[in-house]
């Protein structure tokens, strides 16, 4: 009996999301949640919804004692989403950091959702962030009427989760002003926040956490005080492991992005990718591919979802001012604007990358030739 | 359990078997030992050791240290039974010293495992090499490491020898991948449900608190478990243990008869259902007869944490001698007294790591093995704490924690009294071939490289010297300048003897431990011009074998290194270091290669570099500019291919500076100059481009500097103004031009310029602009040729030098034409 409630819950909730266009992870995988959820009877921190061991299944997938089949939601070392997990477990909160396309913010939404059924708490990070987003704010039509009361306060997500004993999420933290960050160090210490308008306080309740997203490599990013670092662990979301993975990613995300702009498909584009890919994974690493020759790193991230935005543009050169073939000439501009951020360091490094390394590797004659046209 | 007390008191020896290098065993190891308190307490090991046992009580005597066994005529050959203070054999023979109880080993003697390394030199890796890849090497060199981890002896003392570095290949030795032995606690970890046996061990025997129940349990079953398996496979494909367990066992039912039921065994558990196993003593001596032999010699030598780390070669390593370290010597709280050195050991470098990091890291750390489904926080859960709490997850400080703390830096000690190591003896064999003796007396020794005992000599000394022992100084070498010819001032001090000791640690023969040195010194060295001079040395050293890891090394170092200057003043040294190896007729190509790199780079990063620079540091800039152009001419000379294309390359990188504005105009000079001299620029250009600078729109101190990149120092420049007086008059009508409050500005500059000239040719200078510039108009006619000469021969003016050519020559009636070619070049 129990089973067929549950199930016709959870048709209810797919059919729901079905509309949006984007469900949250917690409606998504709704399915996987209630399973696990079900056959889980490993002991549950406060108000959590599932164990920590049956969230980092949830996270890194696996097959369940019945058979249910639960699907892989993050792909990488196991160790990243076992120390994110833990970390919740022990009321410090989380900070995932990373290179833009390393999935925190996904992992940070379906860790909410595993543990409190919830990943809506968010604060999203921006340099206009105000403290009232990370505190409170007051509706002001109840405050002039009826003057400061609990009922003119408009809570924001970080208090409501406190209230609630609920994972909250802050999206780019980095992003915040610093002394808008600074706000969570009394929330992450004490786990109060008080009210002094009111003379009252809300305390957190067992269960309350917060997942932050942040992005230390940009520029113009606000360094998190030593203060508030302090109250986080830490735990960087590498980028892709093997080349072969990374150029998969990549060719996904080109023939998903292409086929929205609607460029024609590149029948033999993946021998650029795989050369964009080992260009950017070398420089980004410091070391040639066959682990032969050390170079220098330029100042850029050269992140996965820069490799993409190179190759898109290439692709859209390509097929509007080229033979709709992806060739050399059509992502060395990309590469050289994705490389050389800092024009006089960068393009030393770059040159330096062209002449002792792209000059002497076989079948990249091409591309050599490509580059110092754009580079000189 | 109860049973295993029984037998321990009544039937048969007490049998312990444990994992070499284990803390969990070794702590076993002593609660047994006091719990049963054995009136004699056998060991794995060379029994040829039994006589050095009591150094172990030694007060200078401190772990970690190795026994070394070496074949007496053949240092190269030579064995290491590393002993860490956290391993249970040591645990067992200091507490057999403590109780006054006899230690013995009871393995098979090292006289014929040594011996079996000579019959089969194809056969396994060497378990342990001498030299020591830093630990902290990254996974790439580790693995460059891994590929030249032949043994260094093997170059000049043949075969190298095998036996197994570690008291036995037993639980912990990884297999090898062309190995079809099994990995007992692989099997064991496996069936568990482990997936790393590393791990499994740790769960089920280190981290097993200590002291609880019965001392002897873990032992009794750890051998049950090990007589499974053994049952399955045998001998599991190390097949020479099972002659080495017929050894055993005879040396144990001899210590039986000695000491009947006192006898306590520590041994690896692999052995111990064979030395349980009830066999003949006629099967096992017929299993021992025939061994081959070779005469040995045991010492004790010091040993580090680094180099029993598996990352550093040794077969039979562990991955983390430092945490091991740590959980023998801890008395409770393991984790929290290991956090707290972490946090000690950042804070030492700088980060801010207070005590509530180290308490948040402890409860992640403990959660995340309640999570894990883990007894205790082991090595894996703690790293994973630190990264996330005190880190920031950046794996750079994480790396300082794994090389100081997780391995070590832990420096083991030997007592003076321990017998000579071999490198002595390699050393004393050395000196009686080679007719060098020691001498208290300074004297100086004059060696020809081309003589085959003078290079001997000279390799010798220069490996001595790269081992810190400095027997020969180099000295200035009279007359001759010769590359072939080298000097050298001998003196023996008797604390050289102690160098030669110390030095024991890289190596048994001197060969051996100069390249590990050198290997070392390359991972350490701090600059690139160190590692270019020890490159150098290594080729003076004749080291081949050390020079692909120095090589590696210069090259990535060439490559972080964004100071043009460092690298503009390593590649004169490796370019002259590739002329030396030619001379010595070492291979050389690796060397050429990377030579050929770093001029690239130079080329690369020089145009940028030499913007802005002011007056000292164009100077400086200036020299690197004639350092590389030097090194560029003769890198040219040699044959390979991509060489050739380097010369074009460092003239247009020339040209570019010499055309830049913002380049300082001592710089631009000196390009300009050396164009000229190489033929790459014509007189006009160079006239053209001389009067741009010396126009009246230069700043005068910068066409000062210009002169003196142009035509100052050394260079010959003087000579160069003598004969084209054009360039002359360009210098001439600038100077007059020169405004008055200028002049003294610039005064410094040209007198450094043109003092440097010689006498001679500061005088025809001084002629020639008196003469005043109508001659010098005369003296530069619109042809080519030689600058200062005229276009054709003067046929007249040549024949009168003639007679004289001939009558040096003493060849009266040679053709008139030969005489005519020697005009042409002597004029």
């Amino acid at each position: 009996m129990t089973v067929s409630v549950e199930s016709t819950s959870v048709e209810a909730g797919e059919a729901e999301s079905t509309h949006t266009l984007r469900p949250h992870a917690e409606d998504a995988f709704a399915g996987e949640l209630a399973a696990l959820a079900a056959q889980d009877d490993r002991p549950r921190p406060a108000r959590w919804k599932l164990s920590p061991w049956a969230v980092a299944t949830y996270l890194l997938g696996g097959t369940l004692p019945d058979g249910t089949v639960i699907t892989p939601k993050y792909v990488g070392p196991r160790r990243i989403v076992e120390v994110a997990v833990t970390t919740l477990a022990t009321d410090r909160a989380l900070l995932l950091l990373g290179v833009p396309g390393t999935a925190k913010t996904w992992v940070s939404e379906h860790l909410a959702a595993a543990v409190s059924g919830d990943s809506t708490l968010l604060v999203q990070g921006t340099a206009g962030t105000p403290e009232e987003a990370i505190r409170y704010g007051w509706n002001y039509a109840r405050l002039l009427a009826h003057g400061p009361s609990r009922d003119a306060l408009v809570p924001s997500p970080v208090m409501r989760a406190m209230a609630d004993g609920m994972t909250a999420r802050v999206e780019e933290l980095t992003r915040i002003p610093a002394d808008v960050q600074d706000t969570l160090i009394t929330i992450l210490s004490e786990k109060t926040l008080p009210i002094p308008e009111l003379g009252q306080e809300v305390q957190a309740v067992r269960g309350f956490n917060l997942i932050a997203t942040a992005n230390d490599r940009d520029r113009g990013v606000n360094d998190l005080s030593s203060a508030l670092r302090r109250r986080f662990n830490t735990v960087v979301l590498p980028l892709p492991e093997s080349p072969e993975a990374e150029v998969d990613i990549v060719s996904r995300r080109v023939d998903q992005i292409g086929r929205s702009l609607d460029l024609p498909a590149a029948p033999d584009g993946l021998d650029e990718i795989r050369r964009v890919v080992t260009v950017f994974r070398e420089l980004r690493d410091g070391v040639t591919g066959d682990g032969r020759t050390k170079l220098k790193s330029p100042s850029g991230t050269l992140s996965t979802a820069e490799a993409i935005s190179v190759v898109t543009n290439g692709l859209a050169l390509a097929a509007h001012f080229g033979d709709g073939v992806l060739r050399p000439s059509d992502v060395a501009a990309g590469i050289l604007g994705a490389v050389v951020r800092d024009p006089a360091a960068d393009r030393v490094i770059w040159q330096e990358y062209l002449e002792t390394v792209v000059r002497e590797r076989d079948g990249w004659k091409d591309f050599y030739r490509a580059c110092r046209e754009v580079s000189v | 359990m109860a049973s295993a007390v029984g037998r321990g008191a009544g039937a048969g020896p007490l049998l312990l078997g444990v994992r070499h290098h284990g803390p969990g065993s070794a702590r076993a190891v002593r609660a047994a030992l006091e719990e049963v308190r054995p009136r004699v307490v056998l060991i794995e090991g060379p029994p040829e050791a039994d006589t050095l046992v009591p150094l172990a009580a030694d007060e200078e005597m401190r772990p970690p240290v190795a026994l070394l066994a070496h074949a007496v005529d053949e240092p190269g050959r030579s064995a290491f039974w590393p002993l860490a203070e956290f391993s249970p054999e040591w645990v067992a023979v200091r507490w057999a010293l403590e109780h006054d109880v006899p230690a013995r080993f009871i393995d098979l003697p090292a006289t014929h495992t040594l011996a079996w390394g000579r019959q089969q030199d194809e056969a396994e890796v060497v378990g342990e090499r001498p030299l020591d890849a830093e630990a902290d090497a990254d996974t790439a060199e580790a693995e460059a490491a891994g590929d030249t981890a032949t043994d260094p002896a093997a170059g000049d003392t043949g075969p190298v020898p095998t036996p197994r570095s570690a008291p036995d290949p037993t639980p912990d030795s990884a297999p090898d991948p062309d190995d079809v032995r099994i990995d007992p606690l692989g099997v064991l970890a496996r069936t568990a449900g482990y997936d790393d046996p590393e791990r499994w061990w740790e769960d089920v025997v280190e981290h097993r608190g200590a002291g609880k129940g019965d001392a002897l349990a873990p032992f009794t079953v750890l051998e049950e478990a090990m007589a499974a398996l053994r049952e399955t496979y045998g001998s599991g494909g190390h097949d020479r243990d099972l002659v080495r367990e017929a050894y055993m066992r005879l040396q144990v039912r001899a210590a039986q008869r000695e000491f009947e039921d006192g006898v306590a065994v520590v041994c690896g558990a692999w052995h111990v259902p064979a030395l349980r196993q009830k066999t003949t003593v006629a099967a096992d001596r017929a299993l021992l007869k025939g061994l081959a032999k070779v005469k040995t010699d045991m010492t004790w030598v010091p040993w580090t944490h680094r180099r029993l780390s598996r990352a550093s070669g040794y077969g039979a390593g562990i991955e983390s001698p430092g945490w091991y370290g740590h959980l023998f010597s801890a008395p409770d709280r393991p984790v929290e007294r290991w956090m707290t050195k972490v946090a000690g050991l950042l804070r030492a470098e700088d980060r801010i790591v207070s005590s509530a990091h180290v308490i948040e890291a402890v409860r992640l750390a403990e959660t995340l093995a309640a999570m894990r489904g883990r007894p205790l926080p082991g090595l894996s859960e703690t790293t994973d704490a630190v990264r996330a709490v005190m880190c920031e997850g950046s794996d750079v400080p994480l790396a300082l924690v794994r090389d100081r703390l997780v391995v070590g830096d832990v420096l083991g000690e030997v007592p003076s009294t321990a017998p000579a190591v071999p490198l002595q003896r390699d050393l004393a064999r050395l000196q009686r071939r080679l007719r060098l003796k020691p001498e208290a007396l300074e004297r100086e020794l004059e060696l020809d490289l081309r003589k085959e005992t003078d290079a001997a000599r000279s390799g010798l000394l220069h490996r001595l010297r790269l081992l810190g022992i400095a027997w020969g100084e180099p000295a200035a070498s009279r007359g001759s300048t010769g590359t072939f010819r080298e000097t050298w001032r001998l003196r023996w001090e008797p604390e050289l003897s102690v160098r030669v000791a110390e030095a024991g640690v890289w190596g048994t023969t001197v060969l051996s431990a100069a390249t590990a040195k050198a290997e070392a010194d390359a991972v350490a060295a701090r600059g690139l011009a160190d590692v270019t001079a020890l490159a150098e040395r290594c080729l003076l050293a004749e080291l081949p074998e050390a020079l692909p890891t120095v090589m590696r090394i210069l090259a990535d170092r060439a490559a972080l290194d964004a100071d043009v200057g460092h690298l503009a003043q390593a590649l004169p040294a490796l370019v002259r270091s590739l002329r030396y190896g030619d001379v010595r007729g070492t291979d050389t190509g690796a060397l050429g290669e990377v030579a050929a790199g770093l001029a690239e780079r130079v080329f690369v990063g020089l145009p940028p570099a030499c913007a802005a620079l002011d007056a000292d540091a164009a100077e400086e800039m200036r020299r690197h500019v004639d350092a590389v152009h030097g090194a560029v001419g003769l890198l040219g000379d040699a044959p390979a291919a991509a060489q050739g294309r380097l010369r074009t390359r460092w003239q247009s990188v020339l040209r570019v500076l010499c055309a830049r504005d913002t380049v300082p105009g001592v710089i631009r000079g000196r390009a300009v100059r050396l164009l000229l001299d190489d033929g790459e620029l014509t007189q006009e250009e160079a006239a053209r481009l001389m009067g741009l600078v010396l126009s009246p729109g230069t700043p005068p101190a910068d066409a000062a500097a210009w002169i003196e990149g142009f035509v100052g120092g050394g260079s010959g420049g003087g000579m160069l103004l003598v004969h084209d007086e054009r360039l002359l008059g360009l210098v001439d009508a600038w100077l007059t031009g020169v405004p008055a409050e200028a002049f003294t500005d610039v005064l410094p500059l040209l007198r450094r310029t043109f003092s440097a000239y010689e006498p001679g040719v500061r005088r025809t200078l001084g002629e020639l602009v008196r003469r005043g510039p109508a001659a010098g108009g005369g003296a530069a006619p619109a042809g080519s040729g030689i600058p200062g000469f005229a276009a054709e021969l003067d046929q007249e003016r040549a024949d009168a030098v003639l007679p004289v050519v001939r009558l040096l020559l003493g060849l009266d009636e040679v053709a008139e034409t030969a005489g005519e070619d020697l005009a042409g070049v002597t004029g």
